[in-house]
């Protein structure tokens, strides 16, 4: 026996589905608590009531921690920047960020001489007495995070390795994040995502430690791998060092499992939760994904991650007494003390939603005396945003299924307007079941010489390093597949010819009843 | 005269990169120069060629570079409010408006920078109607306009100053002065009076890359195909539709240059098509046979919402149409397209309009 256990960590329910094969045996929603790991156990123990932990293969875990987390501009640490480049360039680190992250993050910006030219060499020496006196200020400033970038460091990554080692020589306590180990080509754009990955590893860490004890707490003695934005999988150790890496997972797994629950692969699925609802579509039973440089809560960043538009609704989200506003701010986790569903006094967007006739949960007779007209211009202006959502995730003016999943999929069930949508009976759990079918993935990224052989050669025998990599990683031989190339040429690197490639593979891991192969 | 604000400067940054046809620079990083420039010092008046005194003095702002270079190596603010300044130190001539070299990618914005620093309007008009990798590939050439005196300024604080006995010589000594830059310089260069900026240049080029940008965030806001928007706003010529399958890049000599491979999709499926790039798109081939080729445009724009796909970032996945619009009549001339159809580029093969290619 190999089932697979799913978890969802959302921002209001922890949803924790068993699956044999695509079978699901069990599934679960229980509230997320302040500290995680009491509701993911929560979550586990319910469906494993009736399984043999021995008889669990992996675990999958997804979370929309980390991306709640910088939506919010919540738990995020400060970020001292430091960006090797010669000269000083005018354009400065989140020149383009939005106003509320900015604080948050910080302005701590240091330019330091170094960097490399477009062909690798040197753009100027590193400023290593320079760069020790922003040591020192960094030091004095207390802040424990540096996101360090060079210019051109995907081309020649030295000077930021030179530069990685003398920080954590001056400052042994701090974390760095390089640019080239997180983002592509594109300084802005890698700098960004690289300062997003170091104001979240301090919430990381804590996070990811407690996935690891609480896994074991439940007698779970299998793999445990967390959903990436692409929708393949890494280990914990390696997220604890790249939450940036899960941010965009959430989608990603309702989305899968959206497609997975109803059998449609071309739809727009609409996830509503606790604190927000992301909107997207699904193509050929997968996210579409963001070609061009992409918006994370505001902040442009160049890695591949599904196009989705997240929304502040959800069933947690405040509603004004006059139901006129709905959000942004949302109860979130605290939801079953404090809405009014739950003996709570803050009205939020499940008590209305339930006080028009949606599926009941709490006391709905605490919510029977809301001004209806209220509850009606709640629902409006609720209905009217998903609503804009959709129309702006479809490409074109045709008719599209709408799949609606996550906790709060039924809560949309009453709202005015919204008609022909398909909530699939495992809606609330499509999440888990998304993380569940998460895939196994394989990368190469490598400098070849091109002594004595072509860059089409080295191209093919990267791609067919991945391929390996993947399948050694779990994915099926007849499944896998490259899913993103790029090579990057290096024309004066020892005076030869030489070319960065980096390569990425995947496939699903084989399930258990193979009848037939899934084309997906 | 009309003001360019923050979204007229978005509109004509979306619109820039397809009339780059590839190439020009990320606009996204000159509308960043030219808005930071805005925010700092001010609006910037737009004014048409007409409306510009035949006796005035302009002359056209431009980067110079590799543009897989650019997103890197960011251009400065500093050399693009200091490169007019060094043109006149050397010249002893004031110019009263400053005006796109070409109307593709970043350098139809950062003209925008040195006019706002300066106080001085952007003339809307261009010397290409679109990008190209040269700086003599310029209508002004087509009528004997000289690019020099020109100054070019890097980041490493040296100035050139450049008198060329033509258009080409100034082409050569400049990209062997942006290559010891490092690939990355502003220039000022082509000064012309009023009247010769009437005869010369690619009137309303600003405005056509704002009409193309509008196009394409209406047509998305009303889920009708951006890429058919674009093609019937231009009187262009859908060459093709498929995947990006490989892609070949290199910089040299300070260019992106490089090939896409293509496999079809729906209409075009077991075809394929390959696109030739230095820094712009200059070729395109279909199952071998060349299609369209320069001085028209070729674009690759995404398929699904038309965002126009620089060669720089094209890359293995995409999924693209790909669109030969017509050149400005300037280049469809004998004159030029000796100087800017496929010969010039390498390519054995005679010009033919890419609307006269039937699918």
């Amino acid at each position: 026996m190999s089932y697979r256990i799913g978890i969802d960590v959302g921002g209001t329910n922890t949803d924790a589905v068993v699956l044999d094969g695509r079978e699901v045996l069990a599934a679960t929603k229980t509230p997320t608590t302040e500290d995680v790991t009491i509701g993911i156990l929560a979550a586990l123990t319910d469906v494993l009531r009736d399984v043999d932990t021995a008889d669990v293969s992996s675990v999958f875990i997804g979370t929309t921690h980390f991306i709640n987390a910088i939506a919010q501009a919540r738990g995020l640490e400060q970020v001292a920047v430091v960006r090797l480049a010669t000269p000083p360039q005018s354009m400065l680190p989140m020149l383009d960020w939005p106003d509320h992250l900015k604080p948050v993050v910080g302005d701590r910006f240091y330019v330091c001489a170094g960097g490399a030219q477009f062909d690798g060499r040197s753009l100027g020496e590193l400023d290593e007495v320079g760069l020790r006196a922003i040591a020192k200020q960094i030091a004095e400033s207390g802040v424990r995070h540096i996101a360090l970038s060079s210019v051109f460091s995907t081309v020649n990554p030295e000077p930021e390795l030179a530069a990685e080692r003398l920080l954590l020589d001056e400052l042994p306590d701090v974390t760095v994040t390089r640019s080239g180990l997180v983002g592509r080509v594109g300084l802005l754009e890698r700098e960004n995502a690289t300062i997003l990955n170091a104001a979240l590893l301090g919430l990381a860490g804590r996070v990811i430690d407690g996935l690891e004890q609480v896994v074991a707490q439940a007698g779970i003695h299998a793999p445990v791998l967390l959903s990436q934005n692409d929708g393949t999988v890494m280990t914990l150790d390696r997220a604890r060092s790249f939450p940036i890496f899960t941010i965009a997972s959430g989608p990603t797994n309702s989305m899968r499992g959206a497609a997975l629950l109803t059998g449609i692969d071309d739809a727009v699925v609409v996830d509503v939760g606790g604190t927000t609802t992301d909107v997207g579509l699904l193509q050929n039973g997968f996210p579409r994904e963001s070609t061009v440089a992409m918006s994370l809560a505001g902040v442009r960043s160049n890695f591949r991650i599904p196009d989705v538009l997240s929304m502040a609704l959800g069933g947690g989200t405040l509603v004004s007494a006059d139901g006129g506003t709905v959000g942004p701010e949302s109860v979130g986790y605290r939801i079953t003390s404090q809405a009014r569903l739950f003996g709570g006094d803050t009205l939020t967007f499940s008590d209305v939603a339930v006080a028009a006739g949606a599926a009941p949960m709490g006391d709905p007779g605490r919510v029977a005396d809301l001004d209806p007209t209220a509850v009606r211009r709640a629902l409006e202006v609720a209905a009217d945003r998903v609503a804009q959502a959709v129309e702006k995730a479809k490409l074109q003016a045709s008719a599209t299924p709408v799949i609606v999943v996550g906790g709060g999929a039924p809560l949309l069930a009453v709202a005015p307007g919204l008609t022909d949508l398909v909530i699939p009976e495992q809606a609330g759990v499509a999440n888990a079941v998304g993380a569940a079918f998460a895939e196994a993935g394989g990368e190469v990224d490598r400098v070849y010489n091109l002594l004595g052989s072509s860059r089409a050669e080295a191209l093919a025998e990267a791609k067919a390093e991945a391929i390996a990599r993947a399948v050694e990683a779990g994915a099926d031989l007849g499944q896998v597949r490259v899913v993103d190339a790029d090579d990057v040429p290096l024309t004066h690197l020892g005076g030869g010819s030489a070319v960065h490639i980096r390569v990425k593979a995947a496939g699903p891991f084989p399930t258990s009843n193979s009848e037939t192969p899934e084309r997906n | 005269m009309r003001i360019i604000d923050e979204e007229a400067l978005n509109d004509i940054t979306t619109g820039s990169t397809v009339l780059g046809s590839g190439g020009g620079g990320d606009p996204y990083v000159g509308m960043l120069l030219a808005r930071d420039a805005i925010r700092r010092f001010g609006p910037v008046q737009l004014v048409d060629v007409d409306e510009v005194p035949d006796t005035a003095n302009m002359v056209f702002i431009a980067g110079i570079g590799a543009p897989g270079v650019l997103i890197e190596k960011l251009p400065r603010a500093a050399e693009y409010e200091r490169v007019l300044g060094q043109l006149e130190r050397f010249t002893g001539t004031t110019y009263d408006y400053v005006c796109p070299a070409e109307a593709g990618g970043l350098n139809a914005v950062t003209p925008f920078a040195t006019a706002a620093a300066r106080g001085l309007p952007v003339v809307d008009a261009d010397g290409m109607g679109r990008a190209f990798p040269h700086l003599e590939m310029v209508t002004p050439t087509l009528y004997g306009g000289s690019a020099t005196p020109f100054v070019m300024v890097d980041e490493h604080g040296n100035t050139m100053f450049l008198e060329s006995t033509s258009n080409a010589w100034s082409e050569e000594y400049a990209r062997a002065a942006v290559l010891a830059s490092g690939a990355n310089a502003a220039m000022a260069l082509y000064p012309m009076t009023g009247a010769e900026a009437k005869q010369r240049l690619v009137r309303g080029a600003l405005t056509l890359a704002q009409d193309l940008g509008r196009t394409i965030r209406e047509a998305r806001a009303a889920h009708t195909s951006p890429v058919d928007a674009v093609l019937e706003q231009q009187g262009g010529v859908l060459l093709f539709t498929g995947k990006v399958e490989e892609v070949e890049r290199r910089n040299e000599r300070g260019w992106t240059i490089g090939q896409a491979h293509l496999s079809g999709l729906d209409g075009d499926r077991d075809h394929t098509m390959t696109i030739h790039f230095q820094n712009e798109n200059l070729a395109a081939e279909r199952d071998g046979a060349m299609v369209a080729t320069s001085p028209d445009l070729i674009m690759a724009l995404e398929l699904d919402t038309g965002t126009p796909i620089p060669a720089e970032e094209i890359r293995y996945g995409y999924r693209v149409a790909v669109l030969g619009l017509p050149a400005d009549p300037h280049w469809r001339t004998a004159a030029g397209i000796e100087l800017a159809g496929p010969r010039r580029f390498g390519y054995e093969h005679d010009y033919r309009p890419v609307e006269e290619f039937a699918g």
